[in-house]
């Protein structure tokens, strides 16, 4: 067979009429009807070909469906997910780099596009609650919030009473265990969603504070003197000497550094993968009561009784940033979880909102209450929890405002506990709001707190054994050293262009610099001849030459400091054409001695 | 009252098998990751080092050869294939796949001096020092048969090279002449001559097939057409180039491997200066060869060492020696861009990893994909001074680092000395040249 002869079969009434020709020229046969055959590939094919009568309806617009066209996105989406502005290409030197530049920018772009678009991705909403018309959210009580929501919500809200005295607490970092700390002993870890208990003894100790560490299998207690570690299981792990008369504890998940504050006024970070102190000094603040580390830049923020937060960083010894807030003593610090906003609460009867990224005088917003504050926390969604004694206040937006003070500005949600309210904090990733109190625990639903969408390699709140192995390994691997901490968390990744004040200092330098000390060995060429004390002078003129060499340099250097310097500050023209058309004269010499210096200066 | 509390249905985040993967939701909200910069910078940190710590790249040792190897034959078509010829006229052919010579035979009197593939692999071309060109088949001969060359040539002039043209059946020799052949002829087509010098090394051009380069023993480089009957341009360098290697990717660049312990990438267009002087090695340099993609290329040197080089950059990338190997007098690049091929004095063939921490074998498509990612923290965080200086730091051999020192030293006292001439001279009487310049005599049309 040739491959042509296909061919011949589509041309078919030119040639001998075969059997399969066609129907239509009067075999009125009926069954088959002519093939088409119009593509090349079909032609090739040698084999016969056994098809049927055909409908008219083929899927032929199966191979036309073009994929969906992608949908634009929102700039505010975009918005969300950029690393800031562009970079100017304008000021790039050469072509090959402003060329790399700009390609990196298409790159950077396409990769915010691509983080926006998995928005569509996210699964869940956030919680709400909307009150009816003539009511308001503060109205509601917790029963009611209870019996309006479904049970494995409403099993979230529950009371625990307990006897030990004046309770702190903790949440893990996945917000899935509750540590809590009774002021006389008493030490309880249990996974708080499914109420199954981890541990539970008594110190036989005072206990100040406690804290989660890294993982949920391990927590750090400050006790009366010391502060210990101990595992889910209630096994002393550590008993930490070098921490001591610890106030409060808090922990840099990723940094690795529990940062304790002590009745002295010591601050230290120690690295709990190490067991190493990184830092600890004396701030000189006394009794630290107030303890917060920003979540964003891990700044450690201390709030003192003169009103003033102050931001440490465990390698610097000197406060990073001073802040006065409050005329009064504070009672009451947080920092919000994105680490924009500062809260703090004096005695005052004020809540202030600062903003950390732009530190000014002026707060971005005011609370007036009828009493001092004495706990404040931050859910991550912004919403504020306030605590003014047995009293409890949610406020959905911390910028607007409001307190007790001000009727036009009411809360979200109020509540009223039992007993003197002595820690508070949202649980990451829930719409829940825990409140430790004198005389036990209450978790309470606050809608619209939580995070809803969590990301599992960062908090998991469903993670499994090996999951947190895993997730324990890459976090050691990736922990960042103390020396990073600095108040600008993107410092590591600009530009090292020198600042104002260190070209001065550089400039300043140039006045005090000493001719460097000449290290000269002469090569003992001329055998016999001259001896050392030629080879000594040969030594001496040639340090002087250098010397004289460096002076000229430095002088010609300073020269050039000052005439920029002159010519910054007269800016005017005429000045800067007196300068130039004032040239030395031959006359000059004849003019008062003083006179030509004051000239030449 | 409308209330919606947050409550997530555990059976979306947790697996419902063992057999399956584990879920793992992802938010990729900035504000979720905190801290990223350092973090990152972190990553950076720690690929670099296991960049470092996993840096073998001595991937196997191909013995076999009872004299000094001389020269390479990449085979166009098979990459496990490899030809390799010595000082002592045999002729090995080396399966890498196995790691072992598949064939043997002993071709010349004297040295091998020049392998090369025909076009489509089937047969291979050898020159030796008994004036003879070779054809043998590629495929080794049936059970029973000698070793017997299809075809042998007897050149009236000595013969120092061999190159094989990319598209059609010419080849040519270096020697005295540079001739071209057909491989159907015995007579050379065409004899080029500039001068009575020794050509010493040929190249032909990869993608403009009809132009050729040789290296001569009067230092200088020469340019040829194979349709002109005469040479086409002639640069002069201040010492002999030992080998050239031109860019199969931007095929108007080359580079010459020079006696005087660098190299020169010239663009063809402007001979009078090359485009890039490249340093580091501390003796005359034997050996070039690019790699298939044009970006980077590999040298061997009298310093018993092998540098890999960016096209572009006039510092080295990487070093590779051992303690057993000698002057290293040949080197190649596999086809696949994967390998290192070096032949030195003590017989040995060495079989090296292009990009000294990959990772050989299957590697599963999360595990590229963390490299890939590995890879871009790299580059992105290349500068900070801490990832640069693990990055660059390389163990170099005693000899190595007493050359450099040395030259440091000889550079530095020839710079002062240029000075002092200067500043007891008068004005302009002694200009400054360029590092590029130096090195370049003339240039002949």
């Amino acid at each position: 067979m040739t491959k042509t002869e296909p061919k011949k079969r589509s041309k078919a009434p030119a040639g001998p009429k075969r059997y399969f020709d066609s129907s239509n020229q009067g075999d009125g046969d009926g069954e088959l009807e002519p093939i088409k055959l119009k593509r090349k590939t079909q032609q090739n094919f040698l084999g016969d070909f056994i098809k049927m009568t055909q409908s008219k309806s083929k899927p032929k617009d199966k191979l036309k469906v073009k994929p969906p066209k992608k949908e634009k996105i929102s700039p505010h989406l975009v918005e969300k997910y950029t690393r800031g502005d562009k970079v100017e290409s304008r000021g790039v030197k050469t072509r090959h780099f402003k060329e790399q530049q700009q390609r990196k920018e298409v790159y950077l772009e396409y990769a915010t596009e691509q983080a926006a678009r998995t928005e569509l991705l996210l699964t869940e909403t956030p919680g709400q609650l909307e009150a009816d018309e003539e009511e308001t959210t503060a109205s509601f009580r917790q029963g009611e919030i209870v019996a309006n929501v479904d049970l494995q919500s409403a099993a979230k809200h529950f009371q625990l009473q307990l006897d030990f005295g004046p309770y702190t607490m903790s949440y893990t970092k996945n917000g899935r265990h509750l540590l809590l700390g009774g002021r006389r002993g008493h030490v309880a870890a249990f996974d708080w969603v499914t109420k199954k208990l981890h541990c539970e003894f008594n110190v036989m100790e005072s206990i100040s504070d406690v804290q989660w560490l890294h993982l949920p299998t391990m927590y750090a207690v400050a006790q009366k003197s010391w502060v210990y570690f101990y595992d889910h299981k209630g096994t002393e792990l550590h008993c930490v000497k070098r921490l001591n008369n610890v106030n409060r504890l808090d922990f840099l998940p990723y940094h690795f550094l529990l940062a304790a504050s002590n009745r002295t006024g010591y601050l230290s970070w120690l690295d709990v993968s190490l067991g190493e102190l990184v830092g600890n000094f004396n701030t000189g603040l006394g009794d630290i009561r107030l303890m917060k580390h920003n979540p964003s830049n891990g700044v450690v923020c201390v709030g003192g009784g003169k009103g003033v937060v102050s931001m440490w960083s465990p390698k610097v010894r000197e406060p990073l940033i001073k802040l006065l807030t409050h005329g009064t003593a504070m009672t009451a610090l947080s920092v919000d979880p994105k680490g924009r906003h500062l809260v703090t609460a004096g005695l005052d009867k004020t809540v202030k909102v600062w903003d950390l990224r732009m530190l000014n005088d002026q707060p971005l917003a005011l609370f007036h209450l009828r009493l001092p504050a004495n706990q404040l926390d931050i859910s991550q969604r912004g919403m504020l929890a306030l605590s003014q004694g047995t009293y409890l206040e949610a406020y959905t937006d911390i910028l607007s405002g409001g307190g007790t003070g001000d009727p036009t500005k009411l809360p979200y949600l109020r509540q009223r506990c039992d007993a003197f309210v002595h820690g508070l904090h949202y649980c990451p990733y829930e719409d829940v709001l825990g409140v430790s109190t004198a005389k036990g625990f209450v978790s309470l639903l606050i809608p619209g707190s939580g995070e809803p969408n969590f990301d599992a390699l960062e908090d998991n709140p469903y993670e499994t054994r090996k999951q947190r192995r895993e997730h324990e390994v890459h976090a050691l691997l990736e922990k960042i050293p103390a020396e990073l901490i600095t108040m600008d968390p993107q410092e590591i990744i600009g530009v090292d262009a020198p600042t104002l004040q260190e070209k001065i200092d550089a400039k300043r330098q140039l006045f005090h610099l000493k001719p460097t000390k000449i290290e000269m060995k002469s090569r003992r060429k001329m055998k016999g001849r001259g001896g050392t004390a030629k080879m000594a002078r040969n030594k001496q003129i040639v340090k002087d030459l250098k010397r004289k060499e460096f002076i000229s340099d430095i002088k010609k250097a300073k020269q050039n400091v000052i005439a920029q310097s002159r010519s910054k500050d007269a800016g005017d023209e005429a000045s800067k054409f007196s300068s130039k058309t004032k040239q030395r004269s031959v006359l000059d010499r004849f003019k008062p001695k003083n006179q030509k210096k004051s000239q030449k200066s | 009252m409308k209330v919606k509390m947050l409550s997530r249905n555990p059976d979306n985040y947790v697996r419902e098998t063992k057999l399956q993967q584990h879920k793992v939701p992802r938010n990729y909200d900035p504000e979720l990751h905190p801290l990223e910069g350092a973090r990152e910078y972190v990553r950076a940190l720690n690929a670099t080092k296991l960049d470092r710590v996993f840096a073998k790249p001595f991937v196997c040792n191909l013995s076999g050869h009872r004299d000094g190897v001389s020269c390479f034959g990449k085979h166009p078509k098979m990459l496990s294939t490899l030809a390799t010829g010595a000082y002592d006229g045999e002729v090995r052919i080396w399966d890498l796949a196995n790691r072992c010579s598949s064939r043997n035979f002993v071709a010349h009197d004297g040295f091998v001096r020049g392998i090369a593939y025909a076009r489509n692999g089937e047969r291979f071309l050898t020159v030796g020092d008994d004036k003879t060109i070779k054809v043998w088949k590629s495929e080794s001969p049936e059970v029973g048969e000698d070793e017997e060359p299809v075809n042998t040539i007897l050149s009236r002039y000595i013969l120092h090279g061999i190159a094989h043209n990319r598209k059609d059946n010419h080849f040519a020799t270096c020697g005295e002449v540079c001739a071209i052949w057909d491989e159907k002829h015995n007579d050379p087509l065409k004899t080029l001559k500039w001068g009575v010098d020794t050509l010493h090394t040929i190249s032909y051009n990869p993608v403009e097939t009809n132009v050729l380069a040789c290296c001569a023993s009067d230092r200088s480089i020469i340019l040829y057409d194979q349709r002109e009957a005469q040479p086409l341009r002639k640069v002069v360098l201040t010492m002999k180039s030992n080998k050239l290697a031109w860019n199969p990717m931007e095929a108007f660049n080359f580079t010459v491997a020079n006696e005087d312990c660098n190299l020169y990438t010239f663009d063809t267009r402007k001979l009078h200066t090359p485009l890039k002087v490249h340093f580091d090695h501390v003796s005359a340099v034997t050996d070039v060869d690019y790699s298939p993609t044009g970006k980077e290329f590999v040298t061997a040197s009298y310093d018993k060492t092998i540098r890999i080089y960016q096209a572009h950059q006039s510092h080295s990338r990487d070093i590779y020696h051992t303690k057993r190997m000698q002057h290293v007098v040949c080197v190649s690049w596999s086809l696949d861009n994967r390998y290192i091929f070096s032949g030195s004095d003590e017989m040995n063939v060495r079989m090296w990893k292009a990009n000294a921490s990959e990772k050989l074998g299957v590697i599963r498509p999360r595990e590229r994909a963390n490299f890939n990612y590995q890879e871009a923290l790299k580059a992105k965080y290349a500068a900070h001074p801490q990832i640069k200086r693990i990055a660059r730091h390389r163990q170099v051999p005693r000899h190595v680092l007493n050359a450099q020192r040395k030259m440091r030293v000889v550079k530095e006292k020839d710079q002062i000395k240029e000075a002092n001439v200067r500043k007891h001279s008068k004005k302009g009487t002694v200009p400054h040249v360029s590092e590029k310049k130096k090195h370049i005599i003339k240039e002949e049309v």
